[in-house]
């Protein structure tokens, strides 16, 4: 267990600038998930701290030692790569051996690490195989066990579900959680899927453009998003940033309320929104619609989506247009020109 | 997909290209065995024995003239211009495909300005030099500078099959616990193999191929290799010993095209991932 | 930095320092890259420019030491020559004409060898002798197969009756393929083509195997026939292979001389006479090294030139 700091750490690649200042620092023993677009420097911070490139400028540390310079085979941490990268000339068992026998560790302790890993993630059967013949879902299995065997310090994972079936992948990420609280290893988890990163970690960062935009928990990033950016990028369908008075008001789809519907509250906006189509998604429907009065008035009406959390036809129907509201408690409010968030969190910070 | 009708046009045309490549070599066996008699009798049909055929010619090659010497010189400076090409191109390919970043990238087709110098502007000058070194009239001359052909050409051949290997497998064995060369070592190397067999087959090839550095370099026979000996020893003048030219040149071409052949697709994978598609 | 990894680096001081530079990849990467270097610079490029300062020089094999310089006395010396002149055109002649041949052949039997089919690995192994066999012993064989009178090809001919008394191709019981000038340049292409034709055929086939399956069968699902298929996207994109492969196959015909030091000694005459020939003519048997290296450069900075220009060609067109 540890916990893995960066300060003002960059990384450029000639005029291409990768990572662009982070700084940041884990908890000991979280799961904490770096979400960003690609071309985020997501992937970049994460082979930086893995040894795999070395930084332009800035200091890492894990329990406050540096690491920088240090080769990655001394560092202690292990890796999930996306590919999984297992090794085709070795059996499954050569494979999950391979750190062990790198850092020369007894043949006997070998063996009951082995055993250990090997019942943990149920591929007791698998060992003499050849990684090619092996199932998205077992290959991910081997490439857990092979980073788990030596107990690593941390953990980095490269979008370790990417490759898998969808059906699968739901069940994976369970698993993955599982494994976690077991191990309780420190572990960063590059992913740019948000359900991934929102269900599975318990802190998330978000990265665009080389630089940390929040980090927070899954609840905070929802509901109180430090930007335009995170507002935008957190969410399916994700917030809707509507100008109103010098200011952008952030709604979450869910937060439209009918007029007449509309709780006894302080209200923000209230607007006439033509419904333009249904989307019905089972247990909700989303409604596309177009905003006809009550925000700034722009060149192009926006558009919105909005949710309604019933399996029932709604009453609403294409081209017509009704009145919603939202109430202050749940609308963010964001500076326009720096994108920053202006109004309190409504989330307490964990 | 293919219609029925189609198929003995395909198989014609297999068997039309074929016998473009290896007609010569048949008929090259076929010389081997005819009695002299035969061979020099005007009109007579080279394709058939029309008296029984024979030996003789075979082995006199091996009992009377100096091929038996001029086969192994081959072997030994095939082998260990073998040795030199592998134990540099190996390292090379790898430092190109893995460490040298950008410009490795673009080596590729850079390596192979090397072959626009002709040897025949070279061997004036590396004659000199091997003169200096002492190596003239010995198979080292030519254990030396054979390899300026074949490491270009392996180290070009090989970045194509380093490249192949997903650099997330180093990555992963660096992680693990290895140095840079352990990596190396243990996991991209085994995932390079048949790049290097075919290697192996094309220095040998090579250094058996060249004529002009082992005609230029070595006049003494006992050092004379098949390539430069051959034509040298059994064409005395007018006089051409073809049966006997013929079985030197097959019994070096047949286990030369099996090799080859048995690596005919390592080869278009060699090519394929060396950027011959353009990398 | 701080003192936790100094701890961990320090117990073997020098050796850990050296380690620890052998991970650095410029550092490896140099260290591993510099045996062949070095290797193909001592022995290439050295020599080379010894071969540029002969070319200059008035140096001979009674006197040679490169110590008067003459300019280009003898690139204009050699261009007066009538020899030169002629291997010059017979080079380029040679060059081209196998070349184009080898263009049509080598896209011919890729075509075939694309397929799967039974007895591929023995075909394979038949198509592969002529490269696999040293050169000058192909053109040994070559010069049995084209004898002046005991050819098999010109007894067959008159067993067809093209060839002897009342034949179409005169009386004569034999054609005399490296005797006359034609039939001897002919007779060149013909065996450069032979031995070539595999090396040509596995680069374009490599080419060829990494055209997408998806992209033919799309144009087959499109109504397109085999030879829509093959000029309209299977000779595209193999542009740039194919670039390379002429570039590969000429470089190797232009400066190969042992098959025709072997089979026509650049006869008749200086009919069939090229440059690699005729520059170790000069130099070697003449004596002339200056002469014989400025004959050997001259053809170099037009292949520079082709080269770098198709390189780039392929590696752009490879890109898209």
């Amino acid at each position: 267990m540890a916990i893995l700091t960066t300060r003002a750490l960059k990384k450029h690649y000639g005029r291409i600038i990768a990572v662009d200042g982070v700084d940041m620092e884990t908890r000991d023993g979280e799961l904490l998930a770096v979400l960003g677009p690609s071309g985020s420097g997501k992937t970049t911070l994460m082979r930086m701290v893995a040894g795999l490139e070395e930084p332009s400028a800035g200091e890492l540390f894990i329990d406050g030692r540096s690491i920088v310079g240090v080769p990655p085979r001394s560092r202690n941490i292990a890796m999930v790569f996306q590919n999984y990268a297992l090794y085709p000339n070795m059996t499954v068992r050569d494979n999950i051996l391979f750190p062990l026998r790198a850092r020369k560790m007894p043949p006997d302790e070998q063996r009951r690490q082995l055993d250990w890993v090997a019942g943990i993630l149920e591929i007791t059967d698998l060992l003499d195989r050849r990684p090619t013949r092996l199932s998205g879902g077992q290959s991910q299995r081997v490439a857990l066990a092979r980073a788990m065997v030596r107990t690593p310090d941390l953990f980095l994972f490269d979008e370790p579900l990417s490759s898998l079936d969808a059906q699968i992948r739901s069940q994976a990420r369970g698993e993955l959680r599982e494994l976690h609280d077991r191990t309780g290893i420190t572990t960063l988890y590059v992913t740019h899927d948000q359900t991934e990163a929102l269900g599975l970690a318990d802190r998330i960062m978000v990265m665009e453009k080389g630089t940390v935009h929040q980090i927070g928990t899954p609840q905070q990033l929802y509901y109180d998003p430090a930007d335009t950016f995170v507002a935008g990028f957190i969410g399916d369908p994700p917030m809707n940033l509507l100008p109103l008075d010098g200011r952008i008001i952030g709604v979450r789809p869910e937060h439209f309320h009918l007029a007449a519907e509309a709780p006894n509250d302080e209200i923000a906006l209230a607007l006439d929104i033509e419904v333009e189509h249904l989307e019905f998604l089972g247990a909700e429907w989303l409604i596309y619609g177009v905003v006809r009065r009550g925000v700034t008035e722009q060149r192009r009406p926006p558009r919105v989506i909005g949710r309604l959390r019933q399996a029932a036809m709604p009453t609403l129907a294409t081209g017509e247009t009704h009145h919603f509201v939202v109430t202050r408690r749940d609308a963010c409010v964001f500076d326009p020109e720096t994108g920053q968030r202006l109004s309190q969190a409504k989330v307490a910070v964990a | 997909m293919r219609t029925a009708a189609r198929k003995p046009l395909f198989y014609a045309a297999i068997v039309l290209l074929v016998l473009f490549t290896t007609l010569p070599v048949l008929y090259a066996v076929i010389t081997i065995f005819k009695r002299e008699s035969e061979l020099y009798r005007f009109g007579s049909n080279p394709f058939l024995y029309e008296t029984s055929p024979t030996l003789d010619h075979l082995i006199y090659l091996f009992t009377d003239t100096a091929f038996p010497t001029f086969a192994m010189n081959s072997l030994i400076i095939g082998l260990l211009v073998v040795a030199i090409t592998v134990a540099l191109a190996v390292p090379a390919a790898y430092a190109l495909a893995r460490l040298t970043g950008h410009w490795g990238e673009r080596s590729g087709m850079a390596i192979f300005l090397v072959y626009l110098i002709p040897p025949t502007l070279l061997f004036i000058p590396l004659f000199r030099i091997v003169v200096a070194l002492g190596l003239a009239n010995t198979i080292w001359s030519l254990v030396l500078v054979l390899p300026t052909i074949t490491i270009p050409f392996c180290t070009w051949l090989l970045l194509g099959f380093f490249r192949s290997v997903p650099p997330q497998l180093d990555e992963a064995a660096l992680l693990d616990g290895c140095t840079r060369l352990q990596a190396f070592w243990k996991v991209v190397l085994p995932q390079a193999l048949p790049g290097i067999g075919a290697c192996i087959v094309f220095a040998f090839s090579l250094s058996l191929s060249n004529y002009i550095y082992a005609v230029t370099f070595v006049s003494e026979s006992a050092a004379r290799n098949i390539s430069a000996g051959v034509p040298t020893e059994l064409i005395r003048g007018d006089v051409y010993f073809w049966p006997s030219l013929m079985a030197a040149t097959t019994v070096v071409a047949i286990p030369l095209g099996i090799a080859y052949g048995l690596l005919f697709d390592y080869l278009v994978r060699g090519f394929q991932s060396a950027g011959a598609g353009g990398e | 930095m701080t003192t936790g990894r100094e701890d961990s680096e320090r117990p073997d001081g020098a050796l850990a320092r050296l380690a620890l530079a052998l991970e650095r990849p410029r550092v490896l990467g140099a260290l591993l890259l510099a045996p062949a270097v070095l290797y193909v610079v001592a022995f290439v490029a050295v020599p080379f420019f010894i071969a540029i300062a002969l070319s200059v020089s008035d140096a001979t094999v009674g006197k040679p030491q490169i110590d008067t310089f003459v300019g280009l006395d003898n690139f204009l010396a050699v261009l007066d020559q009538s020899g030169f002149r002629l291997a010059l055109r017979n080079s380029l002649l040679i060059t081209t004409l196998t070349v184009l041949i080898l263009l049509v052949l080598a896209t011919t039997a890729v075509e075939l060898l694309a397929r799967d089919f039974r007895g591929k690995r023995l075909v394979q192994v038949l198509f592969m002798i002529p490269w696999a066999m040293p050169v000058s012993l192909s053109a040994i064989t070559w010069l049995w197969v084209l004898d002046s009178q005991y050819s098999p090809i010109d007894w067959v001919l008159v067993q067809i009756g093209l060839l002897g008394p009342g034949g179409t191709f005169g009386p004569s019981w034999n054609l005399f393929y490296l005797g006359r000038e034609g039939l001897a340049i002919a007779s060149i292409v013909l065996v450069d083509v032979w031995r070539t034709l595999p090396l040509a055929t596995i680069i374009v086939l490599a080419g060829r195997l990494s055209i997408p399956r998806e992209r033919l069968e799309q144009a087959q699902l499109d109504g397109a026939g085999f030879f829509r298929i093959l000029f309209r996207i299977i000779i595209p994109a193999l542009a740039p292979v194919l670039t390379v492969a002429i570039l590969f196959t000429a470089l190797l015909v232009i400066g190969e001389m042992s098959t025709i030091a072997l089979l026509t000694r650049g006869g008749p005459g200086h009919s069939t006479q090229i440059l690699p020939l005729w520059a170790y003519l000069k130099g070697i048997n003449s004596g002339d090294l200056g002469q014989g290296a400025a004959i050997a450069l001259f053809l170099f900075p037009v292949l520079l030139a082709a080269a770098i220009v198709a390189l780039r060609f392929a590696y752009r067109a490879g890109k898209d």
